[in-house]
């Protein structure tokens, strides 16, 4: 029989250090899904999407009763709308709808809301080296899609380290971005959380807002993201003083644990929907519950406040670990796999931002060391869309050249000044809103082209 | 197939009659019982065979947390299998 202490460990870490499943995702391929009339286009979106996913919420929920273990979320990941829509956005047909990719959008809200999902990723445009006609289109309608429907996300894909930097993109997001908090204005620019810049974006990743189906991917699939970052503290917590190799040790067996937890919901979640298992991503993701907290991981390291010196030293040896511990526990790791540092997502990197110790230079420099990126992070209302483009270039660039996924995903809230809070509820939480460099950049971003691909040879 | 039902609270009498008279009327066999008093507080790890469970297993996890309600008791019933993935490799 199984030992009674490590029965009482998982209830333990269930009941009061917030171990969960964070999310089980379902990639759908929407491939089969053009057609040159847009309204028949949506009409196979959502009948594909409510078809594939109608189970997913009621296995998830049975899953949950069964094991015992919280699934937060059941989410949908679609093939990015901008491939499915050029078919619709032809020359000389449907002009009338030709300008606006919304009717898509709209089309994803309808099966989510139906389905029971709570978000569905994929209204997205990876465009790191050029951009089609129907990407611009889909871009230019992100800012209407995200104040008309309430579940869907969106991410654009504008650099990678084989495509280099698309400056003409980056750009175009910096307006959108900021075209985006204007439009969800009466929530503060909620719009913006729900959407994603990344550098080097993966294809299986079940995290929102960036998720989408890849084209590489199968038909459908499941993924599975893992959190844990109070399971994570508590057990640092546990062994005050010890040095760092214990430490990276201990953070490795938590790790360990809370994916092999992951693997066997995804399997379950596989074996019951007929859907062939994807990956494990194995994420610290932090939620605003006092202990659930990426934040106090680092500070339980022996950091007074996180974003003090120290602090991307901390998090590099947290990444790793987890990174380790996990690798061995499932069959398949992908995603994002890493810890996450979404400011108003993490009760201790809130606290730390108002502290002032906390600012956007430092949480640059930990990205570089982390996944993913500048998330969930709040800044004045009349910061020019050019500052906006600037920061999203600098963190393409760590990603470009270091190989890795990296993502902006910033909130210009209107009306606000720095040191108010904006309210995003649930788990997107509250953000301080920080300050950003008051020096122009704009003559750099009105440049345009493409930022070429680095050398992948004499690293330095 | 195996499940685990933890039992955790005050220490009181008649615990063990009614989770085993609530499980027996179900057709859930035990396979095995450990229980201690930790720190003043009554644990309890029973392993069950519910293979022959006349219910669902929603169910039964519903019955036992309202058992557990009535008493001032946290009682779950999970699968095994979260347990040892988690703590066998």
């Amino acid at each position: 029989m199984l030992n009674q202490k490590d029965i009482l460990a998982t209830i333990e870490m269930i009941d009061n250090q917030h171990l969960d499943i964070r999310t089980i995702t379902m990639g759908i391929s929407l491939l089969d899904c053009c057609d040159c009339d847009i309204n028949k286009a949506c009409d196979k979106i959502y009948d594909k999407i409510t078809r594939r996913a109608e189970n997913l919420v009621r296995t998830g929920e049975e899953i949950e009763r069964e094991f015992g273990i919280p699934i937060v979320h059941k989410r949908i990941a679609v093939t990015p709308i901008a491939l499915i829509a050029a078919a619709s956005f032809q020359d000389n047909i449907n002009n009338k709808n030709k300008k606006s990719a919304t009717p898509f959008a709209l089309a994803l809200d309808r099966a989510a809301d139906v389905t029971g999902v709570n978000f569905i990723g994929g209204f997205s445009a990876l465009v790191q080296k050029g951009m089609t006609d129907a990407d611009k289109i889909l871009i230019k309608s992100i800012p209407e899609a995200l104040s008309r429907t309430e579940r869907v996300c969106s991410s654009v894909n504008i650099g990678s380290t084989r495509a280099g930097i698309n400056m003409d993109a980056v750009a175009l997001m910096g307006d959108i971005i900021k075209q985006t908090a204007e439009y969800t204005r009466e929530k503060d620019g909620l719009g913006c959380a729900k959407l994603v810049v990344f550098c080097n974006a993966v294809e299986d990743n079940p995290f929102m807002a960036g998720a989408f189906h890849g084209i590489g991917e199968t038909e459908s699939v499941i993924n599975v993201g893992v959190s844990g970052p109070g399971v994570v503290y508590q057990a640092i917590r546990s062994i005050q003083d010890a040095p760092f190799d214990i430490l990276a040790e201990t953070v490795k067996k938590t790790a360990f644990r809370v994916t092999r937890m992951g693997q066997l919901v995804a399997r379950e979640a596989s074996k019951r929907l007929n859907i062939p298992f994807g990956i494990v991503d194995l994420s610290l993701a932090p939620t605003p519950a006092i202990g659930d907290s990426v934040a106090r991981i680092l500070e339980s390291m022996g950091l007074e406040t996180c974003g003090t010196h120290g602090t991307t030293a901390a998090l590099a040896l947290l990444n790793d670990a987890v990174k380790k511990g996990g690798v061995m526990a499932s069959s398949s790791v992908g995603g994002l796999s890493g810890a996450f540092i979404p400011v108003s997502e993490d009760e201790g990197m809130i606290a730390a931002a108002r502290s002032g110790v906390l600012n956007l230079d430092k949480l640059e420099a930990m990205t570089c060391v982390c996944s993913v990126g500048l998330d969930m992070i709040a800044v004045p209302g009349d910061t020019p869309s050019e500052t906006i483009a600037a920061i999203i270039a600098d963190e393409a660039a760590i990603g470009m050249i270091n190989q890795k996924t990296t993502a902006v995903r910033i909130i210009p809230a209107p009306g606000k000044k720095i040191g108010d809070i904006i309210e995003m509820g649930g788990l997107l939480g509250s953000a301080p809103v920080m300050p950003v460099h008051s020096e122009s950049a704009a003559a750099f971003i009105r440049r345009g082209g493409r930022i070429p691909a680095p050398l992948h040879s004499l690293k330095n | 197939m195996t499940a685990i039902v933890t039992v955790l609270g005050h220490d009181r009498v008649g615990i063990i009659a009614a989770v085993c008279t609530l499980l027996a009327n179900r057709n859930v066999n035990i396979l095995d019982i450990s229980q201690t008093i930790l720190q003043g507080a009554f644990t309890m790890v029973m392993s069950v065979d519910i293979g022959a469970c006349e219910i669902a297993f929603g169910e039964l996890a519903a019955e036992l947390d309202e058992l557990g309600k009535d008493m001032g008791l946290s009682i779950r019933i999970q699968r095994e299998g979260i347990f040892d993935a988690m703590h066998r490799i």
